[in-house]
């Protein structure tokens, strides 16, 4: 863990000034008179690797969507690289949980890569041009899944499709991947080689992923933000016990202990909470 | 077949039956792939009620049921699309209330009455040319709009979150869609009647489902499916005198059968490779 630390650290020399990527004001969410995000400020960086934790009902997902753009907040708002989430389809790639919906689709691995380079100029163009087509052979190529390309999804096993949803993803070259509880349906060994995936492309973007897996979010996250209506943010933390005491405390009702924020702020922040 | 041909209502019914069997195939692909069969039946027994407000006012058949057809698929896109798990219970309401409301509007019609034994079953024999031509239009519309918004189509078909994270208009698409699937359901009526409309439209899908790579290839494959059994269908039915909608329904449950024995034939084939390669 110290390692990837000190990996971030030289990262956020090396481009010294860090642009903000999402920027989120003052922002409320309620859904039929209940609240379900309350007050939410946050700034995640280009380059930062942010997992969201929290207990159920605590938002995680409706924080996701926001950043997506499928929910409008019912105040504030929010920016990702300075726009409103509806003009960002190129900059942000999605990884949705449920990796085996609709799973009797035909469709090839490639071409639910190519759904991800989906443009409306190709409409009413049964062949994309070979350029997308090759862009997607090399990302699969890249996640490991360039050899089951031309079969169909149906054919594929839990760890290929999801490595086909990230390639889908990342498709679009996006800035910033969006992973809700990514690795749900994959076992052990393929979430550690899942994770160890994620941290290679974390080099070259930012990564914003929802996770009940605290052994994980210790070794791969860079800073973590607790849901539960509030919100608290931690940078980049220290050791596992740290962790531990943030995850705790966001568990119980109570708001997290300031106690926790200061210690981390002993990293070199790659991010930081507005007003936090 | 060929002799039957002569008559210029066979003509008609073929041409009719042809033109349906593609217009199926490539609707009856979008509704299986994103699980609307449920709400195609609704939309197909409320447009009873446009029969009837149709024979009520004195309009023709056709534009009634198409005009109410589509509204009611609107409302229940409208309603599908904000409580996506609730919404088979209002599309069961509706289902019923149409077609009460065509009975009963049939009712109160003064004179001679649509046969309601006609709309259940289909009457593909009586197509009229003025109804043909009113089909074609719309087949040719329907073709249009999903070549032009295939990979739109596709990409909401998988996975309809993602589609709208890219920037695909999923709402419009929908509404579309379901319009689509209103005005296919007023043209297969027609042919096979109000009871089998979603057997055509969900038979050839899933047949080849199992077969193709990809959506276009699904369509293609039903299109010529639903030709397949929409033809041997009338042909039975001209050589036994039977009811023809009924037939064409008789047919495709063959072909199902079929592609279920296929299946198992195949995972034999599979199995008894396995035991060879392992020397049991």
């Amino acid at each position: 863990m110290t390692a990837s630390m000190i990996n971030s650290a030289n990262i956020t020399d090396a481009t010294s000034t860090p642009a903000p990527i999402i920027e989120i004001a003052d922002l409320c969410y309620t859904k039929e008179g209940q609240d379900i995000l309350h007050d939410i400020n946050l700034t995640v960086y280009a380059g930062d690797f942010v997992s969201i934790i929290g207990p159920n009902g605590g938002g995680k997902t409706t924080l996701l969507k926001l950043i997506l753009g499928l929910i409008k907040p019912s105040k504030g708002q929010i920016l990702i690289n300075q726009k409103s989430p509806d003009h960002h389809f190129a900059t942000v790639g999605y990884v949705p949980q449920h990796v085996n919906h609709n799973i009797s689709f035909p469709a090839t691995a490639l071409d639910v890569v190519l759904m991800g380079a989906y443009s409306p100029e190709n409409r009413f163009q049964f062949r994309l041009p070979p350029e997308k087509k090759q862009a997607a052979l090399a990302i699969l190529d890249k996640l490991g899944v360039g050899d089951v390309a031309e079969r169909k999804i149906v054919a594929l096993s839990g760890g290929q499709r999801q490595r086909v949803l990230i390639a889908r993803a990342m498709v679009s070259s996006p800035q910033l991947l969006v992973l809700d509880e990514p690795t749900a349906s994959i076992d052990t060994k393929g979430q550690s080689e899942f994770y160890e995936l994620l941290k290679e492309l974390n080099k070259e973007l930012t990564i914003v992923m929802v996770s009940h897996d605290l052994l994980i979010v210790s070794n791969y996250a860079k800073s973590i933000v607790c849901l539960n209506k509030k919100m608290h943010y931690h940078q980049s933390f220290k050791s596992s016990g740290d962790l531990l005491k943030a995850f705790y405390s966001c568990s119980v009702e109570e708001i997290c202990p300031v106690a926790v924020v200061t210690q981390s702020h002993l990293a070199r922040p790659t991010s930081g909470a507005k007003n936090a | 077949m060929l002799d039957a041909l002569q008559f210029e209502f066979m003509r008609n019914a073929l041409f009719a039956g042809l033109l349906a069997s593609i217009i199926c195939g490539v609707i009856g692909t979008l509704i299986v792939v994103n699980r609307l069969v449920f709400l195609s039946g609704g939309i197909a027994h409320s447009a009873y009620g446009g029969i009837g407000l149709a024979s009520f006012l004195g309009w023709p058949y056709m534009l009634g049921a198409t005009l109410f057809a589509f509204a009611s698929a609107m409302l229940m896109a409208a309603i599908s699309i904000k409580a996506k798990e609730r919404s088979d219970t209002l599309i069961g309401v509706m289902w019923s209330v149409g077609m009460a409301m065509g009975i009963i509007l049939l009712d109160l019609t003064p004179g001679y009455n649509v046969d309601l034994m006609s709309y259940l079953f289909g009457s593909i024999l009586s197509v009229p040319r003025s109804e043909l031509l009113f089909m074609t239009f719309l087949g040719v519309g329907i073709l249009l709009l999903t070549s032009y918004y295939y990979r739109d189509l596709l990409a909401m078909s998988y996975d309809a979150e993602f589609a709208q994270v890219r920037g695909v208009p999923v709402r419009g698409l929908y509404f579309l869609l379901i319009g689509m699937v209103a005005v296919t359901v007023v043209i297969v009526v027609q042919i096979v009647g109000l009871i089998l409309v979603i057997a055509l439209l969900t038979v050839p899908p899933y047949i080849s489902e199992k077969y193709t790579r990809s959506l276009l290839q699904m369509m293609l494959v039903s299109s010529l499916l639903g030709m397949l059994f929409i033809t041997g269908g009338l042909w039975c039915s001209y050589t036994y005198d039977l009811t023809s909608g009924a037939t064409i329904i008789l047919i495709s449950g063959c072909g199902f059968m079929l592609s279920l024995l296929l299946d198992k034939l195949l995972s034999l084939k599979r199995k008894i490779q396995w035991r060879r390669a392992h020397a049991l």
